[in-house]
């Protein structure tokens, strides 16, 4: 692309964060556009929203022995 | 459903003598003012007084001169409320400096944790969702504003970052995106007045007191970290709550435009919860280490007070009762 390079952020520990609007191609050849200013990219695997970040990479804790537990 | 959606909303039913005079005083009345120390730090009285004062530095009401923004006898007033709504802050939350460790507490998933939006996804009904709707209109009508007043007590790398963020609230140059917008369009999916202000009467006094800690903190130069630390507890914590809420909205049936707001949440905020930690927060702290109080007070008082809220609505909801606000003294003072 002739454009301006974009800056892209790797948190580490979270999403990827890509500046400026993107065109995702995911692996079955689908497109997915993103208009953000800033999109976070999944990297973990876990989101239900892929290409998107959903927060799923976050620690997740019990604070007590009740047997709830989200699906 | 209201069909006619004025540009400014009608002044509330007062709900105390504090409330009262304040109403009073914005129609332009000649107003003795009594003791404000002895309304309830939280209460309805002292909270809507303190609302009907914000709410002229945003859209004001309807027959009320805009020039009461600014009357010294109202900001007194505000004062005066102001400081009684912040001590008791400061003595219902600890004082803290770690803010790295608060995050990192926020960023944890609790999962036996129990709330609103716990209890609508698993069991809530249709009448309690659109009530939660209703209550929260008051800050989502005006979504991001409260924010908006920081920028330009910010500089250099949080202020631009800031800027990012709060350019996508407003829909990024769409105003059909902006999430107040979507928030209107979901209201009126589910059958409720799109009108700004129109559930102020029936709010109870824990809503006014979480869209107040936002306007406190907004308008305050010295309290900016204040209230950076309340919108990063909120873009740090929608993500997952919003997800829920897309959960309960399916399996009560909700049309697309009523899920679309948190559906845009789960996927804006896991964004926004970035930029507010590394690109806002990590450069304020590095360039202004002594905010770093205000910030944790931020983080705990808007924890504090959406607890509130929540164990209200789970109060009244548990007996099967609304949560709507029973307007006791209806009409004008």
């Amino acid at each position: 692309m002739a454009e301006a390079r974009r800056r892209v952020i790797i948190t580490g520990d979270g999403p990827i964060l890509v500046y400026g609007p993107v065109d995702v191609e995911m692996p079955d050849g689908t497109r997915v556009r993103s208009d953000r200013t800033v999109t976070a990219l999944c990297v973990c695997g876990r989101s239900r929203r892929r290409p998107f970040c959903d927060t799923s990479h976050r620690r997740r804790a019990r604070d007590n022995s009740r047997q709830e537990r989200d699906p | 459903m209201n069909t006619t959606m004025p540009s400014t909303p009608v002044l509330p039913a007062p709900q105390g003598p504090v409330s009262a005079a304040v109403l009073s005083a914005l129609r332009g009345n000649r107003t003795a003012f009594p003791t404000v120390d002895r309304a309830a730090p939280y209460g309805k009285d002292l909270q809507l007084a303190l609302y009907c004062c914000y709410e002229t530095h945003y859209r004001g009401f309807e027959g009320v001169d805009p020039a009461r923004e600014w009357d010294p006898t109202l900001l007194t007033v505000r004062t005066e409320l102001e400081r009684v709504f912040l001590d008791a802050l400061r003595d219902d939350v600890p004082t803290g400096t770690d803010v790295e460790d608060e995050l990192a507490e926020l960023l944890v998933e609790h999962v036996d944790a129990f709330g609103v939006s716990h209890h609508l996804r698993r069991q809530g009904e249709l009448w309690q969702l659109r009530e939660y709707v209703a209550h929260r209109s008051l800050y989502h009508l005006k979504e991001a504003d409260p924010q908006t007043f920081a920028i330009p007590r910010l500089e250099g790398p949080p202020k631009a970052a800031l800027m990012t963020v709060q350019h996508d609230e407003y829909g990024a140059g769409d105003t059909e995106r902006a999430h107040s917008k979507l928030y209107a369009d979901m209201m009126g999916e589910l059958s409720l007045s799109q009108a700004y202000g129109a559930y102020l009467d029936s709010a109870p006094a824990e809503m006014l007191a979480e869209v107040n800690f936002m306007s406190l903190c907004g308008l305050h130069r010295g309290l900016r970290a204040a209230l950076i630390g309340q919108f990063a507890t909120v873009e740090l914590t929608s993500s997952p709550g919003s997800d829920r809420l897309v959960k309960a909205m399916r399996r009560l049936g909700c049309g697309p435009a009523a899920i679309r707001f948190y559906a845009e949440h789960v996927e804006a905020d896991a964004m926004h919860e970035q930029l507010v930690r590394r690109k806002v927060i990590a450069p304020l702290l590095s360039a202004e280490p002594e905010l770093a109080p205000d910030v944790v007070l931020g983080i705990r008082a808007s924890t504090f007070l959406t607890a509130r809220f929540e164990g209200r609505l789970l109060h009244h909801w548990n007996r099967g009762e609304s949560s709507f606000h029973e307007v006791a003294e209806a009409g004008n003072a």
